[in-house]
């Protein structure tokens, strides 16, 4: 008897350590809870882009690879990343083919197939839609499938980097057999396929309450069968970015909530109760002040800003340039306003590590005043009785514009002091964020229209390669009145050296090579100061110390890896 | 009266129409972009594609017919044939759809009311409830200890912002003493005793915050209306004749003093669908008013639109109704 009782628990033991060896089972973690203050209002990233929209949606659709934290491609859906070397791309750089992996299927127990592919490329594309990820098929000239297991990609003309199709959170494939009514105009009436869309990711949408909550579920039929170890994820929204926060650090209400915008001493005391940990990441963000090489006088009316106004008399002067950021200590914009989620930089590139050049490190990341004083005097322009620099009755007085938020505010006062100490006098003016962005070429007020002299905002590129935004500085890309405002060339910034450079870039295959180029033409940028960049933005998020496996990801979406996640025991 | 309330009716059609040209025409003129909020990686060619898609490339006075069949026509429609199950023509009607999300904006609407309806409408009730006996108290005692507290909580009450109380209270009863929820949980659904407590301790600090500060309001009114009455010559009388001072106070002035007061209510109530939007902001409700200021800041414009419009129909009722009511409660005054 004795003996029995201690072969029984002798059992029961091995059970618990063999449960434990295997690793979490699909399910066994209970429910995730993320809180996203700014609520989700689809699951169709193609009908919204909006990062909540697209973070959202990855943990249901997925896309063939996606960036890791290290801003490396893994595959997702196929067997291998195509590249050059193991024939996936072609040799003329006019074409692609990815492989599908064996037995992937939808949620719905259907096999996911290359033909999925191709409709989602159709949906994005067809006249119409909208679609506003319509620039990831920007030079897809055809998506084919030879056989149900490959995709076959043809560019119009060769592509060096051609992971855009497809790849990333903003580009998955959706499914043909639910989205095939819904192509083009009709889109927006599919109500129950945009916000329950069938994916292949780890989790499906069981309930979805536009603008509030949305309830998903484990996916049956995920590849992994060990995963997720959570049964059902809740995405709640709204409410602010302090409460966000209060609610995973404080109260401990929450696993996981996105984007803690607040003030670094604020949270600091937040941890104090030990319940979260704050993550980061840094991509692509740059926070930068632009200046404007047009005349911004408002006495032009509407030629102001535009080629017809003809440079701008104080700013087209390098020296003036070069003295506006040698003035500003970058080191306490990034103290008081971005704390751990911000570093200091002078590179409108600042990422992935192997694009970020150091050359202009030594004399921009630190503040000079003396050395901005002497270059401004050098250059002819005496200090008035007012204390503000002037040359042939043209004064240093910038109006310095930005979107309406306390951190970019607060930064506007700081500069605005710095420049005062080299005699150069800023007005301070901001207007609300989706005006400021808004694009409404009738409105005066938007970045695109640039009716100020200096203006800050952030601004980042997706994915890893940095070839399509280093082409936005191109000397055709300037907005004005002839293109609607729609140039993405904000500073007016021209130089056919300049451009020459981006063209030689979009015909190099060669990986060294391209980062060599793409730090060639950051390093142009900042030397003749299109602009000046202040602080590389990282993201910063908080999970609950209960949660394992998050691993902070800038390059794709952050709940990229949410499979892997579970709750430590 | 009913020719009269008919008259009124009859006259709201022309004031909604001028209303609703009035919101569209603001909203169209606002330098607001439905593609401000997207990540500056999406390229202008791409916005100008979801602008169009949207409808915002035709001229305004077509947008502003389509969304008047929109809402008077095909949305009634709609609701008609859903309850009762009858077809009209095809049932393909292009309806009133919110920019942001690509789904009717009725649903959306019929899917938040009833959290507005339960936080908001309760605070309202019992703000009522409590406003009364205190008002009255405060009048009949006026400047005894009872009044001067009740004058000096409702003045709290009023000035201090429901921004401020709410987090003041989260930080107290959610992060200190962790006895309620900080973050509304609008999935709940109430099926046993254990879900039932769990609701009533989410909805315990929004309606407290708001429930303060609509019995703040009307304690107010209901105070400067008793002492109008008290005053009056026939109270003298009645207690004269030997009233009883409990049937002076409760049946003769109360009465007469709730008149303006229950006018005052009922033009609070489309309040209510409004809904608290910084209460609801604050705590998560998710309700009208929440919804209201998330379209605002993403220019959903038939959103905004169409819950403007709505709140500007219950207005105009509401206005109605305490019309009619006053006339009701007071047999002096005829609209006839």
């Amino acid at each position: 008897m004795k003996n029995l009782k201690l072969l029984l628990a002798g059992t029961v033991a091995a059970l618990a350590l063999g449960g434990t060896a295997a690793q979490a089972e699909r399910g066994t973690d209970g429910d995730l809870k993320i809180l996203f203050w700014q609520a989700v209002s689809t699951m169709n990233p193609y009908l919204s882009g909006g990062t909540k929209e697209v973070y959202a949606s990855s943990m249901v659709i997925e896309p063939l690879a996606r960036y890791d934290e290290k801003g490396e491609l893994v595959p997702t859906l196929v067997t291998e990343i195509p590249t050059l070397e193991n024939g996936g791309v072609a040799q003329d750089l006019l074409s692609m083919t990815w492989k599908i992996k064996p037995d992937v299927k939808w949620s719905d127990g259907t096999p996911f197939t290359a033909e999925d592919a191709i409709f989602t490329w159709k949906y994005c594309t067809a006249p119409d839609g909208g679609c506003a990820q319509a620039a990831q098929y920007e030079g897809v000239k055809s998506v084919e499938a030879p056989d149900p297991q490959t995709i076959k990609i043809t560019f119009t003309e060769p592509k060096p980097y051609p992971y855009s199709a497809f790849v990333g959170a903003q580009s998955p494939i959706i499914q043909k057999k639910q989205f095939e009514n819904c192509v083009g105009a009709k889109a927006p009436g599919c109500t129950d396929a945009n916000f329950k869309p069938v994916g292949t990711g780890p989790f499906v949408v069981k309930d979805f309450k536009p603008n509030d909550v949305i309830t998903l579920t484990a996916n049956e039929n995920y590849r992994d069968p060990a995963k997720p170890a959570f049964a059902s994820v809740t995405l709640k929204g709204g409410g602010d970015a302090a409460s966000a926060a209060r609610a995973v650090l404080e109260t401990g209400e929450y696993d996981y909530a996105w984007n803690m915008q607040v003030e670094p001493e604020v949270l600091a005391t937040m941890m104090k109760a030990g319940k979260g940990t704050l993550v980061t990441a840094f991509g692509t963000q740059v926070e930068r002040i632009n200046l404007n090489h047009y005349n911004a006088d408002p006495a032009l009316g509407a030629k102001r800003s535009t080629k017809e106004a003809g440079p701008h008399p104080s700013l087209s002067d390098p020296a003036v340039r070069r003295a506006l950021s040698l003035a500003i200590d970058r080191d306490i914009i990034d103290e008081a306003g971005y704390g751990e989620a911000g570093k200091p930089t002078c590179n409108i590139v600042p990422g992935p590590p192997a694009y970020a050049s150091t050359k202009n490190d030594s004399w921009c990341l630190k503040q000079d005043i003396e050395g901005a004083n002497k270059l401004l005097e050098d250059a002819g322009w005496k200090k008035g009785p007012d204390g503000i620099r002037a040359k042939d009755g043209v004064r240093l007085s910038f109006l310095y514009t930005t979107s309406t938020n306390s951190v970019r505010q607060a930064t506007q006062e700081l500069v605005k002091a710095m420049w005062a100490e080299i005699g150069v006098d800023a007005e301070l003016r901001n207007a609300s964020a989706s005006v400021f962005f808004g694009g409404d070429p009738a409105s005066p007020d938007t970045f695109q229209k640039f009716y100020a002299d200096v203006e800050m905002y952030t601004n980042n590129f997706d994915g890893t390669d940095p070839e399509k935004y280093l082409a936005e500085w191109l000397c055709d890309k300037v907005p004005g009145p002839e293109n609607g405002w729609q140039g993405q060339n904000i500073p007016r910034y021209c130089n056919p050296e300049y451009d020459k450079l981006v063209n030689e870039l979009s015909k190099t295959a060669d990986i060294s090579k391209r980062e060599e180029l793409a730090k060639q033409l950051n390093d142009m940028l900042t030397e003749e100061g299109a602009h000046i960049p202040l602080i590389y933005r990282g993201q910063i998020s908080s999970h609950s110390v209960t949660l394992e496996g998050v691993k902070m990801n800038a390059w794709d979406s952050e709940l990229w890896n949410v499979a892997d996640w579970s709750r430590k025991k | 009266m009913f020719t009269y309330t008919l008259r009124r009716l009859l006259f709201a059609i022309p004031t909604l129409l001028i209303i609703s040209f009035v919101i569209f025409a603001l909203l169209d003129l606002a330098p607001n972009d439905p593609t401000g909020d997207l990540p500056l990686t999406i390229p202008p060619e791409v916005r100008e594609q979801i602008r169009a898609s949207l409808g915002l490339d035709q001229p305004f006075f077509i947008r502003y017919l389509y969304w008047l069949q929109q809402f008077f026509i095909n949305e009634p429609l709609n609701i008609l044939e859903r309850l009762t199950g009858w077809q009209f023509g095809d049932g393909d009607r292009m309806r009133v759809l919110s920019w942001a999300t690509r789904s009717p904006v009725v649903d959306l609407i019929v899917q938040r009311l009833p959290q507005t309806l339960w936080v908001v409408g309760l605070a309202y009730l019992f703000g009522v409830l409590l406003a009364i006996p205190i008002g009255v108290i405060s009048a009949y005692r006026q400047y005894s200890i009872f009044d001067q507290i009740g004058t000096f909580l409702a003045m709290v009450g009023y000035s201090v912002p429901t921004f401020f109380t709410g987090v003041l209270l989260i930080v107290i009863f959610s992060s200190y003493l962790q006895w309620f929820p900080s973050v509304y949980d609008t999935n709940l659904v109430v099926t046993d005793v254990s879900s039932f407590i769990q609701q009533v301790k989410q909805m315990a600090l929004p309606v407290t915050v708001l429930a303060l500060y609509n019995a703040s309001q009307i304690t107010r009114f209901v105070r400067a209306s008793m002492l109008d009455n008290l005053h009056q010559d026939y109270v003298r009388t009645a207690r004269a004749k030997g009233v009883k001072e409990k049937a002076v106070l409760l049946v003769h002035v109360l009465r007469n003093s709730l008149i303006p007061v229950v006018t005052v209510i009922a033009l609070g109530v489309p309040t209510i669908f409004s809904g608290a939007i910084i209460t609801e902001q604050i705590f998560r409700v998710n309700g009208l008013g929440q919804l209201l200021i998330t379209a605002v800041q993403g220019a959903d414009i038939p959103l905004v639109q169409t819950l403007t419009f709505i709140f500007a129909v219950l207005i105009v009722f509401f206005n109605l109704i305490a019309d009619v009511l006053y006339g009701i409660l007071d047999p002096r005054i005829r609209y006839d």
